[in-house]
């Protein structure tokens, strides 16, 4: 067997065929399911670690399928590529073991798992696509398996979210696919090329590929979140807390935050976008939603809104990274993709579990929470300090790339940008961490759900435990080998010294 | 003589046509279970004459062994194939379909008493056959005055399978006779007019001799505007919604899915190979515009609907609007359109036949087909709200499906021609169309309480035809460089070329 065609597919549709088995289970067989959720999670994983080796080595995995004359499907294995699938597959084991305790005793379980199964082979897929249409291909896909899960509830309020996720995300899909469309009607088809395939084109075509930059970057920052494209993101904080996770962290916003990356490295190349002065509109961007989303953050008593906001910010420090363009902000930049994931499932875990096992959601009710839940908090105070850049955790380490990176390039004002967020981030987190730790419990928690000696359901527990271990280790541990750190500066040196 | 050697393409318009005459003998007690089992039968006579396309090239047969101008002849390249591989697809998985449709349910009477469902029952299948019949003679006629013939057949056929529904369904059967009739007869004059000018009724020497002159652009308007009235474009729109959402659900598959496909299939062969020397840009540019109009209100009408099967109906009107933009893009110069169009034409016909077939079982179910009542049915029934969604995607053009790859092919056209009122309305249709799935589909995943009793069991293939159907509109995504090999067999968009069509 051709290991170097197939893995690539493999590794996307180890997630896919579990998610349609799971449809045919009647809802009652949750052994099956469960197996069969963990067993595609595992092989995954498996998988991936294959591919892992092999990219590291340099050695190539492609799967090319001809979808229309002259459009292939591509699913490449490069460095970036390996960086994001691997945090979807390690995560959505994770967030799978998560969701099989927080839906126990729900209804529709097979159908959440099934479409929860298609989104993640989406994000692999779109972690690996080899070129725009392929990329668009999963793009779309993932937007129509999360619309389930967005209304999984079915309460009025959910569908009401539901909408207005489809009719963000679907405009913004129809803008990627003219963009992409219209790219390929100048150019003819091509493939991502590491350093930008565009540049024989930027003098004759400047001002259409400027155009057309703005429109992929549109139909991108949709899913990422960008400022004034964010409204759906709070609002689908209705859905079930895996399912935030999987929007805030595994698939969606990174989604969009990894096609920016794409499209400004591997599309137009560092280069280009410099010469057409984009880099300094999509930075202002990037500063402008970061400060934004912080600000709303400050404002919200829902906690779970207030983690939306935060993600509204933090995830366009990724896009901030990509937009200085030296090399030092790059790895700030990427290396983020992987530190605002740990956090931020951490963070949606842990006001799940609060949620499920005390009924509490709202930030003013959580005076003293910590006396009751002390793992599931200090799991949410560790992610919270290092969303902060307290050092020496994950969001530290990204803070000081991008910092370092600006001054490299010259920007100096993107360390006032991000001292101004770091102070926001505090002020919207440790009132929490405040309230948490050292404020007395205002009364009996609304509900109380206590199973064995643990302070929750250990499937609700574990895994932000695991997560906020993960997020000190990627920074204490940010120069070992195999650290997520290390891999970016190959991507990176890959990148700028070819 | 080898299996390859045989004349396919006449076995292909005999066979159903003697099927329907048998089934009509049969009679009551057996006519339904032969019809049933011609299905199969006449699709497999017909994969044989796609093999025989696609191992030999584009076949040609003359009747009795004359040929044009005095014989009349069979063409089948590859387009008539794919249109043909199309129709038998349909047509057979929605006769697995009708068969348990017409099935007297447990336990409930709908539309009057058992006497009358065998009676419908006892009609309904040489009439199937014979539309079928009708369908394949269209596709495989290279003789004017012949698709005359087919074209009657198929809309009397059409007429009386949307009035077997009874009740409401007789009124909107004969407005849809008045306009079959009227459509044809605008076609028979250009038809005469033709003939009187150069004697000859064969497709090809037609084109070979046709140069443009009054009588040449009378025909040519004449023709389209009849064809138009057929195939429903906007403002001939009228009588479809009525008579598509009217009729037993099997037949408002058909006709949605082929029907209307058929008289647009023969304007584009018209187009192509007769009026190819016409220089007919502005009318090109006309059809465009009815199209986009088409789009936009077809599907803003779909989303006031209140009933499902009128929901679907109106997206037809705004799904055959796509078909029309393609005439000005290829006159602008983007020849490629065409496979789009026509790619376009298969997809949405697997998809919409999926949804018709949908809403049928989804009527069964619940007795009724009020949007705002479907709480919870996707409960009781996933595999049709799952196959509801899937051929949704293809409707809306997202990937992986039909529609996307045709979508992705008429939005470069429009692009490359600098279209952009074209590309505007395309991708804007694809979000309208996205509105009106998902307000039908939200309601499958509302977790208030199915409020409609259950109306007894429905049949196991009420449920898995249309799960087929919409699987193949999807699949049609992932295997798009096959049916677009095969409709290129024989070069049928040849006369397509910038050449003939820029001044």
């Amino acid at each position: 067997m051709n290991w170097g065609f197939w893995l690539p597919l493999m590794v996307v549709m180890s997630s896919m065929i579990p998610g349609l088995l799971i449809f045919l289970l009647p809802e009652e067989r949750a052994v099956t399911r469960t197996l069969l959720n963990l067993g595609g999670a595992l092989l995954k994983l498996a998988l991936i670690a294959v591919m892992l080796w092999g990219v590291y080595y340099d050695r190539g995995y492609e799967t090319r399928i001809t979808l229309l004359p002259g459009f292939d499907l591509v699913m490449h294995a490069s460095a970036l590529a390996m960086f994001f699938v691997v945090l979807s597959g390690l995560l959505w084991l994770l967030t799978t073991i998560y969701a099989i305790g927080y839906l126990e005793g729900g209804q529709n379980k097979s159908r959440f798992f099934g479409f929860f199964s298609i989104c993640v082979s989406a994000t692999t897929g779109i972690a690996l696509a080899g070129n725009l249409f392929s990329f668009v291909v999963f793009y779309e896909l993932l937007t129509l398996a999360t619309y389930p899960l967005v209304v999984h509830r079915g309460t009025p309020e959910s569908l009401k979210a539901g909408r207005v996720y489809l009719a963000y995300t679907l405009a913004g899909g129809a803008m990627l696919m003219l963009g992409v469309i219209w790219l390929h009607s100048l150019v003819g088809p091509f493939d991502f090329v590491e350093g930008g395939a565009l540049a024989p084109y930027q003098a004759e075509h400047a001002q259409l590929l400027t155009v057309i930059f703005f429109l992929l970057i549109a139909g991108l920052g949709v899913k990422a979140s960008l400022v004034p494209l964010h409204g759906w993101l709070p609002l689908a904080m209705v859905a079930p807390a895996p399912v935030s996770a999987l929007l805030h962290a595994v698939a969606v916003v990174k989604a969009g935050a990894f096609g920016i990356v794409r499209v400004v490295y591997d599309v137009y190349g560092v280069r280009v976008v410099e010469v057409l002065g984009l880099d300094e509109i999509l930075a202002g961007l990037a500063a402008l939603t970061i400060l934004y989303g912080s600000v709303l953050a400050l404002h919200q008593d829902n906690l779970k809104r207030r983690l939306a906001y935060s993600t509204v910010s933090q995830v366009s420090y990724i896009v901030l990274g990509v937009a200085i363009a030296g090399p030092l902000a790059t790895i700030g930049g990427i290396v983020h993709l992987v530190h605002q994931g740990l956090m931020k499932i951490t963070l949606f875990f842990c006001a799940g579990n609060l949620g499920e096992t005390i009924g509490v959601h709202r930030i003013s009710a959580m005076n003293g929470v910590g006396r009751r839940m002390p793992l599931t908090m200090a799991a949410f105070t560790i992610a919270a300090l290092a969303m902060i850049g307290i050092p020496p955790l994950a969001g530290f380490v990204s803070k000081w790339y991008l910092g370092v990176g600006a001054l490299e390039v010259g920007e100096n004002w993107v360390i006032a940008v991000l001292v101004a967020s770091s102070l926001l981030n505090a002020a919207y987190f440790l009132p929490i961490i405040n309230a948490a730790w050292f404020n007395p419990p205002d009364g009996p928690w609304p509900k109380d759900v206590r199973r064995g000696r643990l302070e929750t359901m250990p499937t609700l527990l574990w895994p932000p435990v695991i997560t906020a271990c993960a997020v000190v280790l990627a920074g204490v541990l940010a120069n070992m080998p195999f650290s997520p750190l290390d891999w970016v500066k190959l991507i990176a040196n890959r990148l700028y010294l070819p | 003589m080898t299996l390859t050697q045989l004349p396919w393409a006449v076995w292909c318009i005999m066979a159903p046509l003697l099927l329907a005459a048998a089934c009509f003998v049969l009679g009551k007690r057996w006519g339904p279970l032969a019809g049933w089992l011609s299905a199969p039968l006449v699709a497999g006579v017909s994969s044989m004459l796609v093999w025989q396309v696609i191992e030999h090239g584009p076949q040609r047969y003359e009747l009795g062994g004359w040929g044009a101008p005095l014989g009349i002849a069979l063409r089948a390249d590859g387009l008539s194939a794919l249109m043909i591989a199309m129709t038998s697809a349909i047509v057979l998985i929605v006769s697995f379909y009708a068969h348990s449709y017409f099935q007297p349910a447990h336990g409930l009477t709908r539309h009057g008493d058992a006497d009358d469902l065998a009676h419908r029952r006892q009609y309904f299948w040489p009439l199937w056959l014979l539309m079928w019949a009708s369908m394949h003679a269209l596709f495989l006629s290279n003789d004017l005055f012949n698709i005359y013939v087919t074209l009657e057949i198929l809309g009397i056929s059409s007429v009386a399978l949307v009035s077997l529904a009874g009740g409401v369904a007789l009124t909107a059967g004969m407005r849809y006779l008045f306009v079959t009739l009227t459509g044809s007869l605008f076609y028979l004059l250009g038809v005469a007019l033709l003939y009187s000018a150069f004697g000859v009724l064969d497709l090809d020497l037609l084109g070979a001799r046709v140069e443009a002159g009054p009588v040449v652009w009378a025909a040519f308007a004449l023709m389209t505007v009849g064809l138009l009235l057929k195939t429903a474009l906007f403002p001939l729109h009228f009588w479809l919604p009525s008579a598509h959402a009217n009729a037993p659900a099997p037949v408002s598959a058909l006709l949605s899915a082929l029907v209307v496909k058929a008289s647009f299939f023969l304007l584009v062969r018209l187009w192509l190979v007769v009026f190819g020397p016409l220089d007919a840009l502005e009318w090109a540019r006309l059809l465009g515009m009815l199209g986009s109009v088409a789009i936009i209100w077809g599907s803003i009408q779909a989303l006031r609907q209140v009933r499902l099967k009128l929901l679907v109906a109106y997206s037809t009107v705004a799904q055959i609007g796509y078909l029309f933009v393609v005439f000005p893009l290829v006159a602008m110069g983007a020849p490629s359109a065409w496979p789009g169009g026509i790619y376009f034409v298969v997809s949405h016909a697997f998809a919409k036949a999926a949804m018709f077939l949908c809403a049928g079982t989804i009527a069964r179910a619940l007795g009724h087909d009020r949007i705002d009542m479907f709480h919870g049915v996707g409960k009781r029934h996933p595999v049709v709200i799952f196959a509801f969604g899937l051929a949704g995607i293809s409707l809306m053009g997202l990937p992986p499906s039909g529609g996307y790859i045709a979508k992705w092919m008429l939005l470069s056209a429009a692009i490359e021609t600098e279209q952009w009122v074209f590309m505007v309305v395309i991708h804007a249709g694809g979000l309208l169309a996205a509105a009106y799935v998902f307000r039908v589909l939200q309601h499958a995943f509302s977790s208030l309480p199915c409020v409609s009793p259950a109306q007894g069991e429905v049949p196991r293939a009420m449920e898995l035809a249309p799960f087929v159907l919409a699987v193949i509109a999807i699949l049609l995504g992932l295997a798009a460089p096959y049916p677009l090999m095969l409709m290129e067999i024989g070069d049928p968009f040849a006369l397509a070329t910038p050449a003939q069509g820029q001044p």
